[in-house]
């Protein structure tokens, strides 16, 4: 893989390896059995500018790509699932949006703070009784002379609560169903804009993942992203871009469950051998790298379509179901390679396993994924 | 301020491979790291820089393969930078080196140079004072803290062993910094992407003009008359015993071996 990495990927990926082992490694289990959000790394990695990775310099971005944010999710990942996510869902969900659809005033007013990491995002579309029907919203956003007024309830936000800046997705025409969704920039501290229940997680459990209540929230009309009721579509972009940010979090915990396990194996002995000279321990390292490795070239691929500007969300939809399948099924096995130890919290590899399993459940799941890549299949067959 | 500081490129190994017949450094095959002192050193002039203004220059002597380096500071945030490469350089000593560093430094004016203490490869700690003797301008070594800058002066703290030193001191200087100083940035995705890909300065000794007699093993005054790593002779004992006792024990070996005085 590394071989397709150009001079600057590979100081990304140099500089995102120190760190992760200096600065993300060392908090990893502290801040999951604390269910912490890792305020401190944030801003660490805020005076790296990484939160501007793969924008524009225009507005403060660091002039980076697709590839490169793949890598930095990946690295973080390694150790830390949580800290991965915290990036992924602000550069995919919430700078990306405002950079592709935004209009001057709006990039001006939102993007330097983003991308510099003093503000940081988030992106509230799912509501209680629409997850994978997100078409079935009911937030509302009524329009009045110079505003719309938002109400409704968006559940399992990540960064909720931590972010200044959210992107909401509700109901401008609530007849036409998906054909009347707009896509709102609110600011945290907008009236009537508050956070509800605290999620208490499986996994990445220094993620915040809270509601969203929004009780007549006034929100400006300069506000509105991209065209109105046009936002299912975009919403729809805005996941694909997403999963590459998630692939990448789930072939990154893959990657770090599998050194876990190399080393283990390696060290531990029974039957007075390391247990890594028994054949069954090789081949199940073998089939836990060749997925792993696998995985990563459909995270690299979907990255590159995307940076070429080709139409990339069936690569990014199979990247993300193949990282997500492998992640849960490798971090189990790591587990098992690691017997008694690998059951108990003081070893990564517990936290790990319980980590991969959100890879294959937002930014939609797995059955989601083949949807899309299916709907993709029958578009091209058609054509 | 224009600030230039000394790096270099060393092996990232605290397991050192000899050759055996020239006993010098195998470096071959051992991946490079940048000199943890100068890491720190290059970390307190962009600092300088933040709140003085200015222009950071890091100089290098090496092969062509310290470039890579060098595009590693610039993703720090350094301006510039040189490296010094000739066939002639190999091998020099820190007399050379030094020789070869301030040639480079005098194409230019600095207020400030600083240099690490000194090299993981080589831990001489000669090269920064003698940069600036070739250069006639005062050093100070061992700082362990920049406590400001006015106009024509530093004003430092130095290191010694069981105390510090507060210093002032004119401009221009060399100073060398201990590792601890500042902790080095990480590289900036800014920088990596618009800064890291720029070139390199590359200075042969067409450049330089160095006199051939002053340079690589044939100038260079240090004779290395055998490298050898240490064998130990006396067989160790290990000893289980509890604290107390143990520090009994300890004192006992040391007063037998004459390593205590009387009194303790
Ligand atoms: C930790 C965490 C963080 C999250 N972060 C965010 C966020 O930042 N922003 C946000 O908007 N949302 C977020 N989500 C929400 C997440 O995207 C949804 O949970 C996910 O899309 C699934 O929706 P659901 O939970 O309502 O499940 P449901 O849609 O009820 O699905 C339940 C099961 O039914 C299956 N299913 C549903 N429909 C079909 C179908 N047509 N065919 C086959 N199977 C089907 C699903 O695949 C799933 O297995 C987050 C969720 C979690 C847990």
């Amino acid at each position: 893989m590394d071989h397709l990495l150009n001079d600057q990927h590979k100081l990304v990926q140099k500089t995102l390896r120190d760190f992760t082992a200096n600065e993300v490694k060392p908090l990893a289990k502290a801040i999951d059995e604390g269910e912490r959000f890792p305020r401190e790394t944030v801003s660490k990695m805020a005076e790296m500018n990484l939160f501007g990775l793969p924008f524009d310099t225009a507005y403060g971005g660091a002039g980076g790509d697709t590839v490169s944010y793949a890598i930095a999710v990946l690295e973080l990942s390694k150790a830390c699932a949580t800290t991965g996510v915290i990036l992924s869902a602000h550069v995919s969900l919430c700078a990306a949006p405002i950079a592709t659809w935004g209009n001057d005033a709006q990039k001006e007013a939102y993007l330097p703070g983003l991308l510099s990491g003093a503000s940081l995002g988030a992106f509230g579309l799912t509501e209680p009784n629409a997850g994978t029907d997100a078409g079935a919203q009911k937030t509302v956003a009524t329009e009045h002379d110079d505003h719309f007024v938002l109400n409704g309830n968006k559940i399992f936000i990540t960064n909720a609560g931590e972010a200044d800046l959210y992107i909401i997705s509700a109901l401008t025409n609530p007849d036409a169903r998906h054909r009347g969704i707009s896509l709102f920039i609110v600011e945290a501290d907008t009236p009537g804009f508050s956070v509800g229940k605290k999620e208490m997680k499986l996994g990445i459990r220094g993620s915040s993942t809270r509601e969203l209540i929004l009780d007549n929230v006034t929100v400006p009309k300069a506000n509105l992203l991209g065209k109105r009721d046009k936002g299912f579509a975009m919403i729809m972009e805005i996941l694909s871009g997403g999963r590459i940010g998630i692939a990448a979090q789930a072939v990154g915990i893959t990657e770090g469950a599998i050194e876990e396990a190399l080393r283990y194996t390696s060290e531990r002995k029974q039957f007075g051998k390391p247990i890594i000279s028994f054949q069954n321990t090789q081949f199940m390292l073998a089939e836990m790298e060749t997925k792993k490795e696998a995985a990563k070239q459909l995270l690299f691929k979907a990255a590159r379509y995307k940076d070429q500007g080709r139409p990339y969300a069936k690569e990014a939809a199979m990247a993300k179901l193949y990282a997500g399948n492998t992640t849960t099924e490798v971090t189990q096995q790591a587990v098992q390679l690691f017997g008694g130890y690998g059951y108990t919290r003081e070893y990564d590899v517990e936290r790990m396993m319980r980590d991969a399993k959100i890879t294959e459940i937002y930014e939609g799941t797995n059955e989601a994924q083949k949807m899309v890549i299916a709907n993709m299949m029958m578009k091209e067959g058609a054509a | 301020m224009n600030i230039a500081v000394l790096v270099k490129q060393v092996p990232n190994t605290t397991e050192i491979k000899v050759d055996k017949e020239t006993g010098a450094l195998i470096r071959k095959g051992i991946p490079t790291i940048i000199n943890p002192d100068d890491l720190s050193a290059v970390e307190v002039a962009l600092k300088l820089k933040a709140t003085h203004g200015g222009k950071v220059h890091v100089f290098t002597m090496g092969p062509k393969s310290a470039e890579s380096m060098l595009r590693e500071l610039y993703a720090r945030g350094v301006d510039d930078a040189t490296l010094l490469c000739d066939k002639a350089f190999a091998g020099s000593d820190t007399w050379s080196t030094s020789l070869v560093l301030s040639t480079a430094l005098k194409r230019h004016r600095f207020d400030l140079v600083i240099a690490g203490r000194q090299a993981i490869d080589g831990d001489t700690a000669q090269v920064g004072p003698q940069v600036a003797e070739f250069l006639g301008i005062p050093h100070i070594s061992y700082v362990d803290e920049i406590r400001g800058v006015d106009a024509t002066h530093c004003f430092l703290r130095k290191k010694e062993e069981k105390q510090s030193m507060h210093l002032k001191c004119p401009f221009p200087l060399l100073i060398t910094v201990l590792d601890g100083i500042a902790k080095p940035r990480y590289m900036n995705m800014t920088h990596i992407f618009n800064n890291a890909s720029r070139d390199v300065e590359i200075l042969d000794n067409d450049a330089l003009a160095i006199e051939k007699a002053d340079l690589g093993i044939k100038g260079s005054p240090t004779k290395v008359k055998k490298t050898y790593a240490k064998s130990i002779t006396k067989k160790t004992t290990a000893e289980s015993l509890a604290p107390e006792d143990a520090a009994e024990r300890i004192l006992a070996v040391l007063r037998e071996k004459g390593g205590m005085p009387d009194a303790l």
